[in-house]
């Protein structure tokens, strides 16, 4: 009986589940559709005509989108490596030491998170083409670095976050028992705490691949012609025409994305548990 | 022992260096760069001098961008409420989630956020077109109306038009609140899952009704994570690009779009400089707004 429910149990009245699954469907629908027709027979993309999987046939012979992919993948990796040291870096900087200026450094790590990207877009622009010009003919992968670089410098700071919230649980007489056995700096640093921030390094590194595999605009103002990331050729095909292609390429980076936060989620839980033990 | 203080100073040199360095070369410059050309003007095609002009700024504050300035921040602001109207019930109902689910709903909340924001706006260029989705669903509801109209002996409704739901106001307005969203219920479910239930409890049993409740005890206890949601909403919904150009017509463009249209077409490059920092000087009042309330808060004592 309706009456019998305890007061706060919102969830049982039909107006919250209605709105919650609206809301979801709001939020689903159209990713689901556009996951559905990319297997759909028609080059219309409305109707459906029958299962195929001709538009994933055409995007693995698409050369150009492929190499947009492997760019994209390369750049997100190489980005989330330095990412990681840099981020690392900063937490630990921000943790461990007192000196004068501080709260400007601190200010100046938190920046990226707040300016628009397309102001940071811009500035990468003006940058890598009136002082520091990326040379166009370098070899593979070092063309991309005026990316790397420009995704690290909006990547970082979402580890150096992650790290420090970390760091915050860390007990300094481990560091200070190991340099007491003779650890220098260096050993303490590698075998007393990176173990402990190995989780945040995890969570911050997804964080930092997404981030990176995620971004159009600051991308779109520091590729040259010749570099061409995902995002960027999705957008250039977008413009021209919309093809089941598209939601195909689309399609395997929804499952590229889905997986990772899988992962993020399992090692979380271990994490978790491991706590509770 | 000397080298031991030597080995410190190296290790701190160490680990300040490398985020500093970074930070400054490949972040601070070039914003730098980007606000020493906002007081430049234009020589030849190539060449930018930069002699101090207020120019640029001055241009900025015409009706015409000043129009478009004023318009992004009602299309953030409309965006940002829309987005808490939404997302309170959501966060509520995961609040109140029984504990095994609870995960599992943040997950749903968090999925389409880190799914790629090109692709979720491609999505909804699907649903939107003229021959997309809606339109396809809402024809049929209209052959629908139609054909009980003449089951009950009235005129059929005629031919069906296809709604324009792309490229207008609308469209941008309903893609920022799509990808939005999340950005909104996450904090919000952050605050209310701090507050104790018993104070829920206690309101329900003193008398007053749900809504009473939900605004005069829920709400003033979320507020700072309400605050949070907002402005986490409102600053990217402010400096848009993606959304307005891909699902705006031409007169839906918002402040991002006229500073790449500056710096790709346009080929202004100071005017656009000088818009960009306009965008981030309105950031900034944004945040530095929320640290002052924020401070305002903890120094009656009632912060949290």
């Amino acid at each position: 009986m309706a009456k019998q429910r305890a007061p706060l149990e919102y969830n049982r009245r039909w107006q919250m589940r209605l709105w919650l699954f609206l809301v979801f469907f709001f939020l689903y629908a159209p990713l689901m559709a556009l996951i559905a027709f990319s297997f759909n027979n028609s080059k219309r993309n409305i109707v459906w005509q029958g299962f195929t999987l001709d538009y994933y046939r055409k995007l693995f012979n698409n050369d150009s989108l492929m190499i947009a992919f492997a760019n994209s993948l390369t750049i997100a990796f190489l980005a989330t490596l330095i990412s990681l040291v840099i981020g690392t870096l900063a937490a630990v900087l921000l943790w461990r030491y007192r000196f004068p200026g501080k709260t400007a450094v601190e200010g100046a790590f938190t920046l990226p998170l707040v300016v628009p990207e397309i102001c940071m877009g811009v500035s990468m622009l003006l940058f890598f083409t009136r002082v520091l010009p990326w040379p166009n003919d370098l070899t593979w992968p070092f063309n991309l670095g005026s990316i790397v670089i420009a995704h690290v410098s909006f990547c970082f700071p979402f580890v150096a976050l992650v790290v420090r919230a970390r760091l915050a649980s860390f007990n300094k007489e481990q560091e200070e028992a190991a340099r007491d056995l003779g650890a220098n700096d260096w050993q303490a640093f590698r075998d007393v705490l990176i173990p402990h921030i190995r989780p945040a390094l995890i969570a911050g590194g997804l964080l930092a691949f997404t981030l990176s595999l995620d971004d159009f605009v600051i991308t779109f103002f520091t590729a040259g012609p010749d570099t061409i990331t995902f995002p960027v050729k999705v957008y250039s095909m977008l413009r021209f025409s919309v093809t089941p292609e598209v939601n195909a390429a689309s399609t395997m980076l929804i499952l590229i994305t889905v997986v990772l936060m899988i992962i993020m989620m399992v090692m979380q839980n271990r994490a978790q548990k491991k706590a509770k033990e | 022992m000397a080298s031991q203080k030597q080995e410190r100073r190296l290790t701190f040199l160490a680990t300040a260096l490398p985020p500093i360095g970074w930070v400054v070369v490949f972040f601070l410059a070039p914003l730098a760069i980007v606000w020493a050309y906002s007081f430049g003007q234009n020589v030849s095609l190539t060449e930018v001098d930069i002699s101090g002009t207020f120019a640029n700024y001055a241009r900025a504050l015409q009706p015409l961008y000043l129009g478009i300035f004023l318009k992004s921040i009602f299309i953030a602001a409309l965006t940002t409420l829309l987005c808490l109207i939404i997302g309170f019930p959501v966060a509520l109902a995961i609040v109140f989630a029984e504990e095994r689910w609870r995960p599992w709903l943040l997950l749903l909340v968090m999925l389409p956020f880190w799914t790629n924001l090109l692709i979720r706006t491609y999505a909804l260029i699907a649903v939107l077109r003229t021959n997309g989705f809606a339109n396809f669903t809402l024809e049929w509801l209209w052959d629908q109306g139609s054909w009980l109209m003449t089951l009950v002996g009235l005129e059929p409704l005629g031919e069906f038009t296809p709604m324009q739901l792309l490229y207008n106001n609308f469209a941008v307005v309903f893609g920022l609140v799509y990808v939005h969203l999340p950005f909104m219920v996450l904090p919000l479910y952050a605050a209310l899952d701090r507050i104790d239930k018993s104070l829920m409890e206690a309101s329900l049993d003193l008398g007053a009704g749900h809504l009473r409740t939900l605004f005069s005890i829920v709400v003033p206890l979320a507020l700072p994570g309400i605050i949070s949601g907002i402005i986490i909403t409102f600053v990217p919904a402010l400096g848009a690009y993606l959304t307005p150009d891909l699902l705006g017509g031409p007169d839906s463009q918002m402040i991002a779009n006229v500073i790449e249209r500056q710096f790709k077409r346009a080929n202004d490059w100071p005017f656009g400089a000088a818009l960009s920092f306009l965008l981030m000087y309105a950031t900034f009042a944004v945040i530095a707004l929320r640290a002052y309330l924020a401070r305002g808060k903890s120094a009656d004592g009632h912060g949290i």
